[in-house]
């Protein structure tokens, strides 16, 4: 009862911060908009889908013409309040659809860092611990630097290159069925290490569009809109849910695989289930952003010191932190007088917060 | 046959080495079975191939008549509990939470909290544990006793009929080693099954029922701790020599190691007493040899090695003049001596330690105070101790054994001189 009551307090009062600092987010940028307008826009903006066709498309892959099924979705939107033309349309058109972009992956990369820290028994794993990010950059930065024509864009071979990395990253640390996680680190390690070589190689070779493949690199919400989180979202959503009935198993594991055992976990299944749905929800948050560096590691951090190890609490409340440190942290990203990368203010405002817990004696195990 | 465990001839083995070669073993309800023998025996890898952690290339487990092969890990983990040896959590996890996740083998995944029956049983393991008192505390404040309470706290809220514990004594101090093991004896008393593996021999002989001697991956004998606890039996799977006496305090049997005695027929007697009388003592029944001693002062620290040892010492009152009869004893005691040790000997007027000395055919002579000191009794004496140097060898008290070796040895050979 004491774990339930207390998981709903935390969810709901971080719920409430995320809302809050959505609605800020929105009201500041180069046009100032009050507050209330703000709230009416962002109300009128919310969809809920009540029809969904699938039709088939074309798409042109070397000189043929390859059917693609578009699912169109069809949406009603309760709320109708009044507001300035202009207003909404900066509102709902321009900042929300970052905002919410933002939110989804700070959503996925702290529920991920979780994860990976309760996976690994080791505060210091991150969610691109087994090579999920530089998988996804090779993908990304081969898109940008080489002269080849991929369908379907960037961001889904950013998102193939990160879940092949990963899968090959475990396949490579597993034996007999069995997936030391001491293995499947240094495995990672030296994965990362192999991609990063190519990432320079191919940022080499990028020429005119270096730039483009940097700033990808760095990791950036600029410039995205509701297709972005019309994929990303329900993603994330379904892998979060596919996550939470873990969250006690994940507690035992913390205990030590031997120990998950003799307790009724199947561990390597477990181990497997895991590190598949977490790697995919972080290909899925890197693929649309870049990137993103600290938020899976520090928020689920800060999380455990707050909330205590039990995952029942520490999922929500970490992807919940994550969603609302990316919207606060993007918001200043955009709002100095040239737009930065997100990922330079994160890892700028993370760094310096970790070394503040080091010192503190907070961060101790290794 | 209505054995709750029963282990048929398992063998388990890591690459080329074999590990556990054709083990069986049963426990039954109400019976703690203590698995005991030498590191490196086998014991962790038992109780991991009966939880379910290792799998046994060969042979068959059963719990309840159910065979470990034909069980999920689920519910394998409804019929065996594991307190692990090693307790440490780096994780701040509460005492409440930990005792908590043994209800895990109980509930569906999609159960978030703690149903009434879990609660019962979370409360019912902490009170039985003596571990409510901290449940809210966070496990990595507690001491190891603490802990280990917690852990079978844990194993209880299990709630299965065995409960598997690896080595639950071994980093406790002694009054949390009785506590931690009369409280599984309580358990095992309520009906269920518990097989400990303990090093501590004296331990597992005064709380379990039966004992498991385990040594070379091969069980070497099984029964009550009297019969398993035989020096015959126990110098073989220890290689070493060890004494069982009664603990008179239990009255269950306690088993002391001697370190590595060697193999002498050598008599050695020892004269002089005090400090480096007593070490003189103790090295040569190291060694191996035979040792007498006397006439030594009673309350003298050698006359009490000489006891503890079970060597046989002449001894008389700690003042006054030493009697006749102690030192016709003395010389009874020497007559079959092969070599006399004299350790910073004091020779009085009366110089029967001179004459016991040469009775013997080879002397050595442990020398830290000076001559003056120790001979009282005039140019005479010291003429005689002269000639029991010249005629024995000085040694230190570091290469005793070996200076007394020598000295017979040379007595051995005289045609080589």
């Amino acid at each position: 009862m004491r774990t339930r009551y207390r998981t709903t307090i935390w969810s709901s009062g971080l719920a409430a911060a995320l809302v809050a600092v959505i609605l800020v987010s929105a009201s500041i940028g180069p046009v100032p908009i009050d507050l209330p307008v703000v709230a009416m826009a962002s109300l009128n903006a919310i969809g809920i889908p009540t029809a969904a066709s699938v039709s088939i498309e074309t798409a042109p892959l070397a000189g043929l013409a390859v059917p693609v099924p578009d699912l169109a979705i069809g949406y009603t939107y309760p709320f109708s309040f009044s507001v300035p033309a202009t207003s909404e349309l900066i509102v709902r058109e321009i900042r929300l659809p970052r905002i919410v972009l933002g939110a989804v992956v700070g959503f996925a990369l702290g529920t991920a860092g979780a994860v990976m820290q309760g996976f690994f028994r080791n505060p210091m794993a991150d969610p691109s611990i087994i090579g999920v990010s530089t998988g996804a950059a090779v993908g990304a930065v081969a898109t940008i630097a080489l002269p080849l024509t991929i369908p379907f864009g960037l961001q889904t071979a950013a998102f193939v290159g990160a879940v092949v990395t990963a899968f090959a990253v475990y396949l490579i640390a597993t034996s007999d069925g069995r997936t030391p996680v001491a293995t499947l680190l240094l495995a990672g390690v030296a994965v990362q290490t192999f991609l990063g070589a190519v990432v320079s190689f191919l940022l080499l070779q990028s020429g005119e569009s270096l730039r483009e493949a940097v700033y990808w690199l760095m990791g950036h919400l600029s410039a995205t809109g509701w297709d972005e989180v019309e994929v990303t979202l329900p993603v994330v959503a379904v892998l979060f849910v596919t996550l939470v009935p873990f969250a006690r198993d994940l507690n035992v594991l913390m205990l030590g695989e031997e120990d998950a055992q003799t307790l009724g976990i199947p561990v390597e299944w477990t181990k497997r289930v895991l590190l598949a749905v977490s790697s995919v929800m972080t290909a899925a948050a890197v693929a649309v952003a870049g990137v993103i560096g600290f938020v899976g590691l520090i928020v689920p951090h800060v999380m455990r010191l707050l909330v205590g190890p039990d995952h029942r609490i520490l999922l929500p409340t970490s992807a919940l932190a994550g969603a609302t440190f990316l919207v606060a942290t993007d918001t200043l990203a955009r709002s100095g007088g040239q737009e930065l990368p997100v990922g330079i203010i994160t890892a700028a405002l993370g760094a310096p917060f970790f070394l503040f817990l080091l010192v503190r004696r907070e961060v101790h195990e290794l | 046959m209505s054995d709750l465990l029963s282990v048929e001839e398992i063998t388990v083995g890591f690459g080329e080495a074999g590990v556990l070669d054709g083990v069986s073993l049963s426990v039954d309800a109400g019976e703690f079975v203590g698995l005991v023998g030498p590191n490196g025996a086998g014991k962790t890898t038992l109780l991991r191939a009966i939880n379910g952690v290792l799998d046994p290339g060969a042979g068959t487990i059963h719990v309840e008549g159910h065979a470990r092969d034909a069980c999920s890990t689920r519910q394998w983990s409804q019929r065996v509990a594991t307190v692990p040896q090693d307790t440490s959590v780096s994780f701040a996890f509460r005492v409440e939470d930990i005792v908590e996740m043994g209800r895990t083998p109980h509930r569906s995944r999609s159960q978030f909290g703690t149903s009434e029956s879990d609660r019962r049983r979370i409360v019912d393991a902490l009170d039985r544990t003596d571990t409510a008192r901290f449940r809210e505390r966070s496990i990595d404040e507690l001491s190891g006793g603490e802990r280990q309470r917690v852990f079978v706290a844990r194993a209880l809220a299990q709630d299965t009929p065995l409960l598997l514990l690896d080595e639950p004594t071994a980093s406790l101090d002694v009054n949390h080693q009785v506590e931690i093991l009369e409280l599984v004896r309580d358990l095992v008393g309520e009906g269920r099954g518990a097989l400990a593996a303990i090093h501590d021999l004296d331990l597992a002989a005064r709380f379990c029922d039966r004992l498991a001697l385990l040594s070379d991956g091969r069980i070497r004998a099984v029964g009550p701790p009297e019969d398993v606890l035989d020096p015959g039996v126990l110098d073989e799977a220890f290689a070493t020599s060890t004494t069982v006496t009664t603990n008179p305090a239990t009255g269950t049997p306690t088993v002391t190691a001697r370190t590595d005695r060697g193999d002498s027929d050598r008599r050695v007697h020892v004269l002089g007493g005090g400090r480096l009388g007593a070490r003189a003592i103790a090295t040569l029944d190291a060694a191996g040899h035979t040792v007498s001693a006397g006439v030594f002062r009673e309350g003298d620290v050698a006359t009490e090695t000489a006891s503890t040892l079970g060597t046989s010492a002449v001894t008389s009152p700690p003042t006054g003049e030493v009697g006749p009869d102690a030192i016709a004893a003395a010389h009874d005691l020497a007559s079959g001596a092969d070599v006399v040790v004299l350790a910073d000997v004091t020779i009085g007027s009366r110089q029967w330690a001179l004459d016991v000395a040469e009775s013997v055919p080879s002397v050595v002579l442990l020398e830290e105070q000076p001559l003056e000191a120790r001979v009282l009794a005039g140019e005479r004496a010291r003429d005689r101790y002269q000639t029991l140097r010249e005629r024995g060898r000085i040694a230190e008290i570091e290469s005793l054994p070996l200076a007394v070796a020598e000295a017979q040895n040379q007595l051995q050979r005289p045609a080589d001189d």
